[in-house]
């Protein structure tokens, strides 16, 4: 299989949707001639034409708006917002719209939308360009939430989301862009597929996105401690993979969820309380959590790194459940 | 402020009764001094302080029941308490015979058990954390503390889940302990109540198991030619009183101490899957005792001391066991153990390593053979020494080095 990165996976999923598909178009701030704000569409210009790859104003209530309009309308759009605190201008859009319209239509309607953004911390860009609010989009029933982890995913969880009749968000953790890895191959991804990226019988560390090159180094240092953990990739929050979690906690007995949101609310929360609901009789200690702190990211880079989750912040979780 | 815990005195010991309070309520307490006398199944023992600082209260009457190693048995107040009393610190209620100022009704029941802090120990007492050091039994009325899967392994083994000793964080009964529990290893279960003998026999089961179980051991053995050294001694003992008069045991004993410089491995201990090595050699010797059993005390610094000083030392531990009168340092210290049967005719002994150590050197008895000496074969007094060793912690090349050395040591006995 070859190897690409996962900005080149997103391109490539991109691309191929939109050879097969003639209902497929790109749209968002700076996707045509500049290629993306993180150079993803960097190409697609040059190669699909500005009918198919279409630059926005810096509207995101507008633009988003617009691919709503013309998923109903029967296209199949993929608009990218900038970043995930600038999608928050569209949330109106996303959860007043995109998720409620097949169900207050009765079914007359589907919103076929697919809304790719960047998303997480870690490059120095401070506080309006850094959070992860994915868990805020999870909540919603309506819509999908993917978080690919690996480059694989990055083409293979795209393509599962065009091929959705519902609107799908895709989150991008922007330090996963230059990432390489293996390409995906043809089989056709699944939502709501969560992945064993590292098999393991003393602890679970639940992860996604960005947290999951992370979770797997804090395996590497744990397996050094002689602590075996599983490494549970979930891939998508919504829907999210209820039996894989219960299975693998069900087999190590303790459970560390990585989440780059800030503790309170976060998304790790949700899963800590699945695991109490499913699995309380198989814990042997209390759910771990490792979240960010509770502050609006610094732009400072060692106060950055102080308040995001890190591998050692994993070990050290997963430490404390044995000792 | 801290609590002075029952401590562990050593892989054999899972209980104690306290036989004695040394020092009374106020008194200044050094770090290092006997604080109070303790029975094991071993022995009684007089134990030492972990802490300066003044005994505020005894928690523990003397001639208690049987309690768990890591019992509180007395508050140690730190050095600033004298000036300014701290607050009482909320503790478990006692469950134990408590000689509590009559006035001051017990503290209000938190709902944690009472966490034995982690005391400051002499320094080369092995760390058998956690296992070694688990908190308290929950206090009579105190909610356990159980994993939900513990729980629910306890039913399905028909384990009464209050006879099991926690091991997790702040002394949680997790999973293992259940599972060990039910296979009958929980150290907490009650034993009945036996004789002292009994009781001995029991220690050392479990001790002798232990390290048959996890230590994977190797043997070796070789024949040294004391020729050499006992004449030596001989003509040392000539020129003295008898009371000055030394044993060749121990010349034995100092030349494995500076042995174990070269081979420093062999000195120490395995815990948590990793090798601890000892930087000082405090030999433990096995001593038999008259009612049967042994206890191995540790001769301290033992490469460190004159020949003189060594046998005054050892007969001065020999009296003590037998009368069981040692220290808890002694128990405790010990970095590897010496055996000796030659009293009782034996050629060669190969021991069981007491765990957590890594090795164990015998002595078999002084026996007179033909041996090859420059060349014509004459008749020498020779002795069979042998290594058992951990596996884990060394390999048996390095152990052929060490009686090696051994050999070598005991050739020049001047210069032990």
């Amino acid at each position: 299989m070859a190897k690409l990165t996962y900005r080149e996976a997103v391109r490539a999923a991109m691309r191929e949707a939109m050879a097969a598909d003639p209902r497929v178009f790109l749209m968002g701030e700076d996707v045509g001639l500049h290629g993306g704000a993180f150079a993803v569409s960097m190409g697609l210009f040059e190669e699909f034409g500005p009918e198919r790859i279409r630059d926005t104003p810096l509207m995101e209530s507008t633009f988003v708006g617009a691919g709503i309009g013309a998923a109903v309308g029967g296209m199949r759009p993929i608009v990218e917002v900038m970043t995930i605190n600038f999608s928050l201008l569209a949330l109106d859009q996303i959860v007043n719209t995109a998720a409620a319209l097949r169900h207050m239509s009765g079914g007359q309607l589907s919103v076929p939308l697919v809304v790719r953004m960047a998303s997480g911390g870690g490059r120095g860009l401070a506080a309006q360009h850094s959070h992860s609010l994915e868990g805020w989009y999870a909540h919603v029933p309506g819509i999908k939430v993917a978080t690919p982890a690996t480059v694989a995913d990055a083409k293979g969880l795209l393509l599962a989301a065009l091929a959705d009749p519902d609107p799908v968000l895709v989150f991008e953790h922007a330090t996963l862009y230059p990432m390489e890895g293996e390409d995906a191959d043809d089989t056709p991804m699944t939502l709501g597929r969560a992945a064993v990226r590292r098999a393991g019988d003393d602890v679970t560390i639940i992860a996604y996105g960005g947290s999951l090159p992370k979770a797997l180094a804090a395996a590497d240092a744990l397996a050094a401690e002689e602590i075996a953990a599983e490494v549970l990739d979930l891939r998508t929050l919504r829907p999210l993979d209820v039996e894989a979690i219960v299975a693998s906690v069900a087999k190590t007995h303790h459970a560390v969820v990585v989440d780059e949101m800030w503790r309170t609310g976060s998304f790790a929360g949700e899963i800590a309380a699945i695991i109490m609901e499913r699995a309380f009789d198989e814990l042997d200690a209390p759910v771990a959590r490792v979240a960010s702190a509770e502050v609006p990211m610094p732009y400072s880079k060692p106060l950055e790194d102080a308040a995001l989750p890190s591998a050692e912040k994993i070990v050290a979780a997963a430490r404390r459940l044995f000792s | 402020m801290g609590e002075f815990v029952l401590p562990k005195l050593g892989a054999d010991m899972s209980r104690g009764r306290l036989v004695e309070w040394v020092k009374k309520p106020g008194e200044r307490v050094a770090r290092g001094e006997v604080i109070a006398v303790i029975e094991t199944d071993k022995a009684n023992v007089e134990v030492e302080a972990y802490d300066s600082g003044t005994l505020e209260k005894i928690l523990v009457a003397p001639g208690s029941e049987w309690l768990p190693v890591g019992t509180p048995l007395a508050v140690i107040g730190g050095e600033e308490v004298q000036s300014a009393p701290a607050p009482e610190v909320p503790r478990a209620p006692p469950t134990l015979p408590v000689s509590a100022p009559r006035d001051s009704p017990p503290a209000p029941a938190p709902r944690a058990p009472a966490r034995a802090p982690e005391a400051p120990r002499p320094p080369v007492r092995p760390r058998e954390a956690p296992r070694a050091a688990p908190a308290p039994r929950a206090a009579e009325g105190a909610r356990l503390h159980v994993s939900p899967a513990a729980r629910r392994r306890a039913q399905a083994l028909g384990v009464d889940i209050a006879t099991v000793r926690g091991s997790g964080p702040d002394g949680r009964i997790v999973l293992e302990d259940v599972e060990a529990a039910a296979r009958g290893a929980s150290l907490a279960a009650p034993v009945p109540a036996a004789d002292k003998r009994t009781r001995m026999r029991e220690a050392i089961a479990a001790a002798m198991a232990r390290s048959k179980r996890e230590i994977p051991h190797y043997y070796l053995a070789t024949t040294i030619d004391l020729g050499r050294a006992l004449a030596w001694l001989a003509s040392y003992n000539a020129a003295r009183p008898v009371t000055e008069r030394m044993l060749y045991g121990v010349l034995l004993l100092k030349a494995v101490a500076l042995a174990l410089r070269q081979v420093p491995e062999l000195n120490g201990f395995w815990i948590e899957g990793h090798a601890q090595v000892s930087e000082a050699v405090h030999l433990g010797v096995a001593i038999s005792l008259r009612g049967g059993g042994l206890v191995a005390p540790a001769l301290h610094d033992a490469d460190k001391l004159a020949l003189p000083e060594l046998m005054t030392r050892l007969q001065d531990l020999v009296t003590r066991a037998r009368a069981s009168s040692l220290r808890s340092s002694e128990m405790t210290d010990a970095t590897i153990t010496v055996t000796s049967l030659g009293e009782r005719g034996v050629e060669a002994v190969y021991g069981v390593i007491y765990p957590p150590q890594v090795a164990l050197v015998g002595f078999g008895k002084v026996v007179t053979r033909p041996w090859a000496v420059d060349g014509a074969v004459r008749p020498r007094e020779v002795v069979t020494a042998t290594l058992s060793g951990d596996h884990r912690a060394s390999d048996g090349h390095r152990g052929g080095i060490f009686l090696d050395a051994l050999d070598r040591l005991l050739q020049e006995p001047e210069n032990l």
